[in-house]
C-alpha cells in the first residue's frame, strides 16, 4: 500500500466530521474522530522493527513531476518518532477533548475539522522528503494553528493571539522557503535525502550560510525560540486540548524536527553550532526566568514550554559537534535531545490537561486565586505533581534522566576546543545550571501554589470538585508513562531513540545498535550531573520559598522595552505606513491613474523600440505626398487645434466634427470608399448626439487647473504622441511576416464570390465578428436607453456604514 | 505621405491624451473621440498608404489598397460610435445626479474605498 496516502487520512475524515456533528446529535463527535489517530498510531507502530535495524520506508505520489515536486513519505527513525508522538498524543488529546468540549455549547464541527487538518499537516511535515511539500505542510500547520487559537473568535484576545502566531510563524515559514530554494539551487534537487547525500559538497557553496540562516529562522519561529517566542504565550487563548497538543507536544516541535533533519547538511558548520546552541540556551534561560513572573497557569506552562524547547535545541546544537570530535559526549547530546523531546511531550501534555481541568472545574486559571485544591482534587494533584517533578528533573521520573544528560553535555562543551568554544564555553554550563534552577522553581510554583496552601475555595467562580474520570484518563496515561520511562529508558532507547539519533547523524553510525549509550539513573557519587542536580534542588527550593521577596524584581523591566511592545509597534507602524503609502499613489482621481498608465506605456514602448533596435524608417517605401493630402492635413491640424483650445462647448463640438470629416477625406484619398462613407454617416450622427447632450452639460470650465498640472499633462501627452508616431513609422517600415491580405485578395472571388474585398471580409470571412459588433451596438443602445429612462430613487440607507 | 500621417497621428494622440487628462468631463469625452480617430488612421498607416485603386476586384486592376486594415477600421468606427454614445449619456446622467462635471469632485470618498 502507498502509505503516503495515510498522511491525508485525517484530512479526508475531516470532510465527514460536519455531517457527523449535524446528524448524530446523541454521540459526542470526538468519539468518531478518536478513531483516526488511534488507527494511525497502531499502523505506524508496525514500522518500529524496520527502523530499529536502521532501515527506512519510502512511498511516493507524483504531484508536479516536471518540477520534481512529489508527496514523498520517508519514514526513518526520526520521522517515525515524530509520527508516533503526533498520533499517540493526538489520540489522548482527542479523548480529553471529548470531556473538555461541551457538545451542546461548542461548535464541535469546526473544532475537529481544524484538529484533523492539523494532524494531516503535521504528519506531512515530519514525513515529507520533498522540501516543497514539506513547506506546504509547514504552512498548513500555521494555518490550522491560527484557526484553533482563534477558535473562540468572539474574544478579542483569541483573535489577537491567532494573528500574532500566524504573523510570526508564516514569516519564518517564508524565510525557510527561501532557504529551501537556495538548497535546491545548490544541490539541484528538492529531495532531502539526496541533499544529505551530497552534504560534503554543499558546505563550500557560496549560498551555504544564507540557506543555513534562513532555515534556522523557520525553525526558531516555529519552535518559539528567542526572540520569536512571544507568540506562544498569546497562543494560550486556544482551548486547552489545543494548547496541550499543538503548543506543547507537536507543532512547536516542528522546528526541532527541522533542525534535527538538517543537521547532516549543516551540522559541520560552526555558525550552525553556535546559533543552535546559543539561541537554545538563551531561550532556555529566558523562558524559565520569566515563567515565575506569570500568574496564569497556562502562561506558566507556555513559558516553561519555550524554555524546554530551548533546552532541546541547545542539545541538538551540541550534538552537531560530534562531527568535529570523537568524544562520545556529543553523540550523547543528540541522544539526550531526542530523549528529552519524548519526556517533555509526556509530562507537559499531562500538565496542560491538568491546567485545563482546573480551569474547567474552578472557573479560573489565576494562580493568585487558587490554592488548597489538593484535598478536593486528589487525582489531579497526583498527576500534576508527577508532571511537575519530572519537569523539575527529580527522580523517579523521566525528566530526571534527560535533565542529567543535558547538564553533562553542557559541562562537556567547556572542554571543546574549536570555534572559540574554549573561551566562551564556560558560559554554557553556567547558563544551563541557572536556567535549571529556575525550572525547578517554577515547577514547584506551578504545582504547590495551586494545590497546597490555604484554600480560598469559596471565593472561586465555581464550586470545585474532582474532574469526571473520562477527563482524567488521558493525563493519567501520560503520568504513568512519565514513571514507566524512568524505569525502562533503554528499552525506549532501543526502539525509538537510537533509530532517531541514527537519522540525525547518519554518517557516524552503521546501524542504531552501534550507538553505545546506556542510560543510567545512578552514576555513583563521582558524577558531575548528580551534584549539579543536588545544587539545583537546594537553590531552587530556596528561591521558591523566597518568591514573594524577589518577584517584584520583574517590575523593574519597563513595559515599553518588552518584545511584545516591539511586535505591537511593528504591527501598528506597518499598518499605518502601508496605509500612507497606498494613499500616496491611490489618489482616487482618474487623472492620476491615467497618468501612471500613459507614462508607463510610452516609456516602455519607446525604451523597447530603441533597446531592441526596432525603430527603422524606410523612406523608400513611403507613398508620395499629394496636394490634396497635404491640404487635408492642414485642415485636420486646424480642427484639432480648435477642439483643444476652444472656449465654448459649441465650437469644440463643431471642431470635432471637422476632425471627423477630414479623417473621412483621408479615407477618400487613400482609396477607402467604404470607410469614408461610414465615417461620414457616423460623424454626422455623432455631432448630432453631442449637440443633443451638450444642452444638458455645463459650460467648459477649467476647474482651477494650475500651470503645473497642465505642464505635466502636456509632457505625458507629448510622450504618448511621440511613442505612437515612432510605432507607426517602424511598423510600416518593416514587415517581419508576410501580410495575410494576399490570402483575401486571392480567394475573395473564388471562395466568397464577391468583388468588394472589404465588404466580403466583414460579412463573410469575419461574419461572426460583425455579428458580435452588432451585438455590442445593441448593448450600447440598451445602456443608453437605460441611463436616460431609468431613475433609481436615491435611498440614503443603502450605505451600510451609516 | 506616411511620414506626414505618422506625425499627424502623433498630434492627434497628443491632443487626445491632453484632453483626457483635463478636469472637465466634456473635454475628456472629446479626447476619447480624437483618440479613436487617431487609432483609425494609425491602423491605415501601418498597413501602407500605397495603392492606386480601392480594394474592389475589377478586371485589369492589380494595384489596389490593402483591404485588411480597411476591414478592421470599419469595425472600429462603428464600435467607437457606440462608445461615444454611451460615454455621452453617462456624462449626462452623472451631471444630473452629482451636479458637477469636475473630475476632481467625482472621486470616490473614503467610505467607498
Amino acid at each position: 500500500m502507498e502509505f503516503v496516502l495515510l498522511i491525508f487520512l485525517p484530512f479526508v475524515f475531516a470532510i465527514l466530521v460536519p455531517f457527523a456533528y449535524k446528524y448524530i446529535k446523541g454521540i459526542h463527535t470526538g468519539w468518531f474522530v478518536l478513531l483516526v489517530p488511534l488507527v494511525l498510531f497502531g499502523y505506524y507502530l508496525s514500522f518500529i522493527p524496520l527502523t530499529m535495524d536502521g532501515g527506512h520506508a519510502i512511498s511516493e505520489i507524483k504531484w508536479i513531476p516536471t518540477l520534481g515536486i512529489a508527496f514523498t513519505s520517508y519514514i526513518d527513525g526520526l520521522s517515525l518518532l515524530f509520527t508516533l508522538l503526533i498520533t499517540g498524543i493526538g489520540s489522548l488529546v482527542v479523548l480529553y477533548s471529548i470531556f473538555y468540549m461541551d457538545k451542546k455549547k461548542e461548535n464541535l464541527g469546526s473544532f475537529y475539522v481544524y484538529l484533523l487538518l492539523f494532524m494531516t499537516a503535521m504528519l506531512g511535515v515530519v514525513q515529507s522528503d520533498n522540501t516543497m511539500t514539506l513547506y506546504l505542510f509547514w504552512e498548513l500547520t500555521s494555518i490550522s494553528s491560527f484557526l484553533l487559537i482563534g477558535y473562540w473568535y468572539t474574544r478579542d484576545k483569541s483573535r489577537f493571539g491567532a494573528l500574532k502566531s500566524m504573523m510570526i510563524t508564516v514569516f519564518g515559514g517564508l524565510m525557510m522557503l527561501g532557504g529551501f530554494i537556495l538548497l535546491s539551487i545548490m544541490g539541484e534537487t528538492f529531495s532531502i535525502r539526496e541533499l544529505i547525500a551530497q552534504a560534503p559538497d554543499l558546505v563550500s557553496h557560496p549560498y551555504f550560510t544564507s540557506a543555513l540562516i534562513l532555515i534556522l529562522l523557520g525553525a526558531f519561529t516555529k519552535s518559539a525560540q528567542f526572540p520569536f517566542y512571544i507568540w506562544l504565550p498569546d497562543a494560550m487563548e486556544a482551548p486547552t486540548p489545543v494548547s496541550a497538543y499543538l503548543h506543547s507536544a507537536t507543532m512547536v516541535k516542528a522546528g526541532i524536527y527541522l533542525v534535527a533533519r538538517f543537521t547532516p547538511i549543516f551540522g559541520t558548520s560552526s555558525t550552525w553550532i553556535w546559533l543552535v546552541t546559543g539561541i537554545g540556551l538563551l531561550t532556555l534561560f529566558w523562558g524559565s526566568f520569566f515563567a515565575v513572573k506569570q500568574t496564569d497557569l497556562k502562561a506558566i506552562l507556555a513559558f516553561s514550554t519555550v524554555s524546554q524547547l530551548g533546552l532541546i535545541m541547545s542539545l541538538l546544537g551540541a550534538g552537531a559537534i560530534s562531527y568535529h570530535t570523537t568524544e562520545a559526549m556529543f553523540a550523547f547530546a543528540t541522544y539526550a535531545a531526542i530523549f528529552h523531546l519524548i519526556n517533555h511531550a509526556t509530562f507537559k501534555g499531562g500538565l496542560f490537561m491538568i491546567a485545563g481541568i482546573i480551569d474547567h472545574e474552578t472557573g479560573t486559571r489565576d494562580i493568585r486565586k487558587l490554592g488548597g485544591l489538593m484535598s478536593i482534587m486528589p487525582l489531579s494533584f497526583t498527576v500534576a505533581l508527577i508532571g511537575s517533578l519530572s519537569m523539575a528533573g527529580l527522580p523517579p521520573f523521566n525528566g530526571f534522566l534527560s535533565k542529567e544528560m543535558f547538564l553533562e553535555s553542557m559541562v562537556a562543551l567547556r572542554h571543546f576546543e574549536l570555534f572559540q568554544f574554549d573561551t566562551w564555553g564556560i558560559l554554557f554550563p553556567i547558563v544551563a545550571w541557572v536556567a535549571s534552577v529556575f525550572t525547578f522553581t517554577y515547577s514547584l510554583y506551578f504545582v504547590l501554589k495551586t494545590f497546597l496552601g490555604q484554600g480560598k475555595v469559596d471565593q472561586l467562580p465555581k464550586r470545585p470538585h474532582e474532574a469526571p474520570i473520562g477527563m482524567l484518563v488521558a493525563p493519567m496515561i501520560l503520568a504513568s508513562l512519565v514513571i514507566i520511562i524512568f524505569f525502562i529508558p533503554n528499552v525506549l532507547g532501543k526502539w525509538v531513540i537510537k533509530p532517531a539519533v541514527m537519522a540525525v547523524q547518519p554518517t557516524l553510525y552503521g546501524s542504531p545498535a552501534d550507538i553505545d549509550i546506556h542510560v543510567l539513573a545512578w552514576h555513583g557519587f563521582g558524577s558531575v550531573g548528580l551534584w549539579l542536580t543536588v545544587a539545583i534542588v537546594i537553590v531552587g527550593s530556596l528561591l521558591y520559598l523566597t518568591i514573594p521577596k524577589w518577584q517584584p524584581l520583574y517590575k523593574l523591566q519597563p513595559a515599553k522595552l518588552s518584545l511584545n511592545e516591539g511586535y505591537d509597534a511593528l504591527m501598528r507602524g506597518s499598518e499605518k505606513g502601508m496605509n500612507r503609502l497606498s494613499r500616496a499613489y491611490m489618489t482616487g482621481l482618474i487623472r492620476t491613474y491615467l497618468l501612471y498608465m500613459f507614462a508607463f506605456l510610452s516609456v516602455t514602448v519607446i525604451a523597447v523600440l530603441f533597446i531592441k533596435d526596432a525603430f527603422v524608417v524606410d523612406m523608400n517605401s513611403f507613398a508620395a505626398i499629394t496636394l490634396y493630402g497635404a491640404l487635408n492635413a492642414v485642415i485636420l491640424l486646424l480642427s484639432i487645434g480648435f477642439v483643444v483650445f476652444a472656449k465654448s462647448r459649441l465650437a469644440a463640438i463643431i471642431a470635432l466634427g471637422g476632425v471627423g470629416y477630414s479623417v473621412a477625406l483621408f479615407f477618400v484619398i487613400f482609396k477607402a470608399p467604404d470607410l469614408a462613407l461610414t465615417q461620414l454617416v457616423i460623424e454626422t450622427v455623432s455631432v448630432a448626439l453631442f449637440l443633443l447632450a451638450f444642452k444638458h452639460l455645463p459650460a467648459l470650465n477649467e476647474h482651477g487647473e494650475t500651470k503645473k498640472t497642465k505642464v505635466v499633462n502636456l509632457i505625458i501627452s507629448l510622450s504618448v504622441g511621440v511613442m505612437v508616431t515612432l510605432v507607426a513609422l517602424s511598423s510600416h517600415s518593416q514587415k517581419l511576416i508576410p501580410s495575410i491580405s494576399q490570402y483575401y485578395k486571392d480567394t475573395v472571388a473564388t471562395e466568397a464570390g464577391g468583388g468588394n474585398i472589404v465588404n466580403v471580409i466583414l460579412v463573410d470571412y469575419r461574419g461572426f465578428d460583425t455579428l458580435f459588433e452588432i451585438a455590442v451596438l445593441a448593448i450600447a443602445g440598451i445602456a443608453v436607453l437605460g441611463m436616460i429612462r431609468l431613475r433609481v430613487s436615491r435611498k440614503e440607507t443603502t450605505d451600510e456604514n451609516k | 505621405m506616411e511620414l506626414l500621417l505618422a506625425i499627424l497621428i502623433g498630434i492627434l494622440f497628443t491632443a487626445a491624451v491632453y484632453l483626457i487628462l483635463s478636469r472637465s468631463l466634456l473635454k475628456v469625452i472629446l479626447g476619447t473621440s480624437l483618440l479613436s480617430h487617431g487609432a483609425h488612421l494609425l491602423i491605415l498607416t501601418m498597413g501602407g498608404l500605397g495603392g492606386s485603386a480601392p480594394p474592389v476586384l475589377i478586371d485589369g486592376v492589380t494595384d489596389f489598397a490593402d483591404p485588411l486594415p480597411q476591414a478592421l477600421i470599419l469595425t472600429a468606427i462603428v464600435i467607437s460610435f457606440g462608445v461615444t454614445a454611451v460615454i455621452l449619456v453617462m456624462a449626462y446622467r452623472m451631471y444630473s445626479v452629482h451636479k458637477t462635471d469636475n473630475m476632481n469632485e467625482l472621486r470616490g470618498n473614503d467610505e467607498h474605498d
